[in-house]
């Protein structure tokens, strides 16, 4: 006896209904012929194992050719910048791990820096250092799922195995330091939740000694493939008038070229004091993008390295030792009144910042992380908003797409990198 | 070992069709490939290298539901993307099961507000909850075995 597929209720097919959208909503949006049948439209996610997440683009096309792309935005809309209105400031800060989920270190960076700006308060310099070693991480082991995953949009399937299994060893130094493979909130206003254990400089030496080696293995298998090459050469191409116009950021915009990268332009955590190169593209195509990325390996691997050396050399506190906005160590609480006061009023209360706004950037993996912070003089934002490279980098789709095939849409998506819990948040 | 052990030299081996239908279909349950946020990283480390999914027979991650035994819901649901999950679950064949993968899919986790479906059971049935934000690899698989262990104990009666 077969039992009968489960009814849908009424408003769930209403629901449907107003979210596949009439043709006549369409009009303007999409070319006359589409309205006459002659061109196709098709609806690519937003389940879509190539749109890295629940993104949903409606395409015009002719033939293969696409005429014009709208994308659509919201699948993965959290309330985010909502929720942490109603938080202090302290306690909002896991929630911004969980927009750019691949990169979380970067979203407490950019938080934790915004705040600081806001209170004027001193990160102390090793602070600053284990800072720059978890970003250069993340930054791997963001770019290590970007490569996985475009290698497998584009047909390479073993590139995903490779990229996860130096990514593992990314998350495992992050549970090191917080106890969390991915969501750590180890960036904290102030500094960083607590010193670097013991073991944890021979396991990053280590990495950094094989990871050099991987990188060459990545290259090895794509740098020089001929199908490789055929599917990312002259796709995509991003005038670099067209990257700036729409405020693309990070390697999507150094790949046309552009030399804008905020840890040279605007430092931040110390980066000027360290020598590294901001790789550039020609053509602004997917395979610039591609060895972009792959060079920025290189280039995070000469900051790591940098870094790692100053943190057996730099002691002293690793979070800032004013106690009304960062929590007193453990071992002085059963010691000093003062630190229990502390303590008990930064994880009831949190602390006042001031009425006042306040915007911040950092360079996170996919590009300008930008945190706006309106204070109301109390433990709680008015506004926060974050200005993300993803919604930028999806705005711009429908520019970059025209004209190409539509089997190299899913080239160019995975070119300019987007997580769609960073755009919709 | 197995199988070539209990058969002595008879060629034959004794079953129910229960235990042999349930033993196939734990051998090779395919997800569908559907990811909503954090935890389906979580999900592609454990289809990756590390954790090797493929040990259970999963390795094969099917496009589209009508070819999909399992839906892992890997992530928080919104309310804009409730209709589509409950459209791919009614698209997936029977026998079909669903495991809800950490926090936001299970009960909402730490978003508790407008735009969050507080856990995807209010849309669709789940057989098995994790928790975890996200779960760990270990803890995804714990939960797939688990699933296993439920289907290992279906009935005639209940296949229908």
């Amino acid at each position: 006896m077969a039992v009968a597929a489960p009814p849908q209720s009424p408003e769930s097919i209403e629901e449907q209904r107003r979210w596949e959208g009439s043709l006549d909503q369409l009009r303007g949006l999409v070319s006359e012929r589409a309205m006459t049948g002659e061109t196709m439209l098709l609806n690519m996610g937003p389940h879509h194992p190539s749109t890295h997440g629940v993104l949903r683009l409606l395409l015009e096309l002719d033939g293969e050719q696409i005429v014009s792309c709208l994308p659509d935005i919201g699948f993965l809309h959290t309330g985010i910048e909502k929720s942490i209105e109603d938080k202090s400031y302290e306690k909002a800060l896991p929630l911004t791990d969980r927009m750019d989920y691949l990169s979380p270190m970067s979203n407490n960076m950019a938080y934790a820096a915004a705040v600081e700006k806001l209170l004027d308060l001193d990160v102390p310099e090793r602070g600053q250092i284990i800072r720059v070693v978890c970003l250069e991480l993340a930054r791997c082991a963001s770019h290590l799922v970007w490569l996985g995953t475009h290698a497998i949009d584009m047909g390479a399937m073993s590139v995903l195995l490779y990229a996860f299994r130096e990514r593992e060893r990314i998350l495992g130094m992050f549970e090191m330091l917080s106890g969390q493979r991915m969501m750590s909130s180890y960036i904290r206003p102030g500094g960083v939740w607590r010193d670097v254990p013991a073991d944890f400089l021979p396991t990053i030496k280590q990495f950094l000694n094989d990871f050099p080696y991987k990188v060459d293995d990545y290259e090895a298998l794509l740098t020089k493939n001929p199908i490789w090459k055929d599917r990312a050469q002259g796709v995509g191409v991003i005038e670099p008038d067209v990257a700036l116009a729409y405020g693309m950021t990070g390697p999507a915009l150094r790949g046309s070229g552009v030399n804008w990268d905020l840890r040279k332009a605007q430092p931040y955590s110390g980066y000027e004091t360290y020598d590294f190169n901001v790789p550039l593209g020609e053509h602004g195509d997917v395979y610039d993008r591609y060895l972009i990325r792959i060079h920025e390996f290189r280039e995070s691997m000469k900051i790591l390295n940098q870094a790692v050396s100053r943190l057996e050399t730099v002691k002293g506190p690793f979070r800032s030792e004013n106690g009304k906005y960062c929590p007193p160590p453990r071992s002085e609480l059963g010691q000093s009144m003062e630190a229990v006061i502390h303590h008990f009023k930064l994880w009831t209360y949190g602390y006042d910042a001031p009425d006042d706004e306040i915007y911040s950037a950092i360079e996170s993996p996919r590009g300008e992380i930008g945190c706006y912070i309106h204070g109301t003089g109390a433990n709680k934002p008015r506004r926060v908003h974050f200005k993300t490279p993803s919604f930028i980098h999806i705005s711009a789709l429908p520019v970059v797409a025209k004209g190409y095939l539509l089997a190299d849409m899913v080239a160019i998506i995975g070119s300019v990198d987007i997580v769609l819990g960073d755009c919709d948040r | 070992m197995g199988v070539s052990s209990k058969l002595g030299n008879l060629g034959i081996v004794t079953t129910t069709v229960e235990q042999a239908v349930n033993h196939a279909r734990t051998g090779a349950m395919w997800p569908l490939l559907f990811g909503l946020a954090c935890c389906a990283i979580e999900y592609m480390s454990s289809q990756a290298s590390s954790y090797d999914l493929s040990r259970f027979g999963m390795e094969l991650n099917r496009a589209t539901p009508r070819q999909a035994d399992l839906l892992i819901v890997s992530g928080r649901l919104t309310r804009k993307m409730a209709p589509v999950v409950r459209q791919l679950y009614d698209q997936m064949a029977e026998p079909k099961w669903v495991i809800s993968m950490g926090d936001c899919a299970s009960c909402g986790g730490v978003y508790n507000n407008y735009a969050i479906v507080q856990g995807v059971d209010e849309i669709i049935p789940v057989d098995v909850y994790i928790a975890g934000c996200p779960p760990r690899p270990e803890q995804l698989l714990h939960g797939i075995l688990t699933l296993h262990e439920k289907v290992k104990g279906e009935r005639i009666a209940d296949w229908a």
